[in-house]
């Protein structure tokens, strides 16, 4: 199962290491431009719809409905769903859904943000609400 | 300025090899190059212009090395890398850069041998800590785009098993094919579960082996002993979630590629006689085909279905050689072998049972990368002289 995966700690960058600061702290962090008003995911210093500077980090509530998903059946580690799902605030991100059954995985299902930890800071997936 | 009618097809080369446990890689690129070579009828010491991807062993200029091409001559090169559909754009670039005066021969080649063992992990971008840990695949990314296709268009399991039942059928007639037997919906529907919605047949074969194309001036095309096919219109994009604004899995970068090709050719989709449509995948097809113009979005599952892609019954003929789905899928990457078949149709060599009838108008269409993901495409609109 996925649970039992072990996950490498993120890399990180002086762009990205805030979110992963905020991540050790249970914090689920998005960008936002305060020029033209996006939220953007993952998160970059120069928004990609309006090309400003002025991007400001902001916790997302971490609440997000599924978009779509796949449950891959022939892995070595065994059988995991990957999925898009949609952050209440806005954007939409690649993740897995976890501890669950995931044949029960559904298209427009609420799911909430769970972290799983890493030699470094946790990661996020997301689990049914 | 436009490349219409700037660059011809003159050679062509597939690899009928489908696992070559016993061949280097870099030596499929130097037999596919002298199949393409030897088929328009020139030599290696024509050749001023080199195209290769991410295939070709240490890149471009160890390609050059290794193949022995002349030095002196050569003097355009393009490593264009965007996945499977690298060689379609490389079509593209080397029509412009014939158009422009830059090379007058360019050899383009791919080989690899994923079934013989693993090929190395993609490089990956900035994107990585945000998702190199969720497992996306090739499987399950399409996966992804099949199952919110279904969601949002009622697109059925059944249709998409029609795209491998109509390459299945055209597969018989390929003695090199790696799937020669023709199946059934059925059969697509009972093979195991990959991931979720797509079958194991609705997934493309793992092959070894290559292809390679010679790209010309039409002054040096018509003094050759081929057909005559050129190209008249290209198209590239490229794909992503882009900041997850707004995302939409449901449609392909070919909603820009393609008419951007279409109207550099000055053709519609209703004109086009043969379509060459990567088939990495049975839903690759049929959201291809929706972006290109084929039908309208959501329509796709519709139009596959019934048989409307197999030559000879449905209106229109794909993939002829067996696609991705039944012959070859060299490299993990179908863009070379859409543009083969694509020839051999307005040459009038494709086989006798699938070749369509006045073959004059074809398109060969790609992409690169993952659907579900991030994601190049281009499209080549290609005409019989």
């Amino acid at each position: 199962m996925s649970e039992a995966k072990k996950y490498n700690a993120p890399v990180t960058n002086p762009e990205t290491a805030p979110f992963w600061e905020a991540a050790k702290a249970g914090k689920f962090m998005i960008k936002r431009c305060t020029t033209c008003g996006e939220a953007h995911y993952f998160p970059r210093a120069i928004c990609p719809f309006c090309f400003s500077d002025k991007t400001v980090w902001e916790e997302s509530s971490g609440e997000a409905t599924v978009y779509t998903y796949s449950l891959m059946r022939k892995s070595p580690t065994g059988p995991y769903a990957i999925a898009y799902v949609t952050l209440k605030e806005g954007p939409s991100l690649q993740t897995n859904i976890v501890d669950c059954d995931l044949e029960t995985v559904k298209i427009g299902q609420k799911v909430k943000v769970v972290w799983k930890p890493t030699d470094g800071a946790p990661l996020p997936f997301f689990t049914p609400a | 300025m436009t490349i219409k009618g700037k660059a011809y097809i003159a050679g062509i080369y597939e690899h009928p090899t489908r696992h070559a446990p016993d061949k280097s890689t870099a030596q499929l690129h130097a037999e596919v190059a002298k199949g393409a070579i030897e088929d328009a009828g020139l030599t290696k010491d024509d050749i001023d212009g080199y195209f290769c991807a991410g295939d070709a062993p240490g890149g471009l200029w160890p390609m050059v090395d290794y193949l022995g091409l002349n030095t002196k001559k050569l003097r355009h090169v393009d490593s264009t890398e965007t996945g499977g559909c690298s060689y379609l754009i490389h079509l593209g670039h080397a029509a412009e850069a014939i158009a422009a005066g830059k090379c007058s021969v360019a050899l383009v080649t791919l080989a690899g041998k994923p079934r013989t063992g693993p090929m190395p992990p993609r490089a990956s971008g900035a994107e990585a800590d945000f998702e190199l840990a969720y497992g996306a695949t090739t499987h399950n990314a399409y996966g992804m785009c099949a199952m919110r296709h279904m969601h949002d268009y009622g697109t059925t399991s059944e249709q998409l098993a029609w795209i491998k039942v109509a390459a299945s059928h055209h597969a018989q007639y390929n003695p090199h094919a790696m799937l020669k037997e023709v199946v059934t919906v059925e059969d697509v529907l009972n093979s195991p579960m990959i991931s979720d919605p797509l079958h194991r047949m609705d997934c493309c074969v793992v092959t070894d082996g290559g292809g390679a194309m010679i790209v010309t001036t039409p002054e040096i095309a018509k003094s050759l002993k081929k057909p005559l096919v050129r190209l008249i219109g290209h198209g590239e994009a490229a794909k992503g979630p882009r900041g997850g604004k707004d995302l939409d899995l449901t449609y392909s970068a070919g909603v820009w590629s393609g008419p951007r090709a279409f109207e550099e050719a000055g053709v519609t989709p209703k004109d086009i006689k043969y379509a060459s449509i990567y088939d990495s995948f049975t839903i690759t097809v049929l959201m291809q085909l929706e972006d290109l113009g084929f039908c309208k979005k959501g329509e796709g599952g519709k139009f596959v279905a019934d048989g409307n892609l197999i030559s000879g019954v449905g209106k229109l003929p794909f993939n002829t050689d067996g696609g991705g789905l039944c012959s070859n899928h060299p490299v993990n990457r179908g863009g070379m072998t859409k543009i083969l078949e694509a020839v051999r149709q307005l040459r009038g060599e494709a086989h006798p049972k699938v070749q369509v009838k006045n073959c004059d108008l074809a398109i060969a269409h790609g992409t690169g990368g993952l659907l579900g993901v991030r994601h190049a495409a281009s499209t080549c609109i290609l005409e019989r002289a």
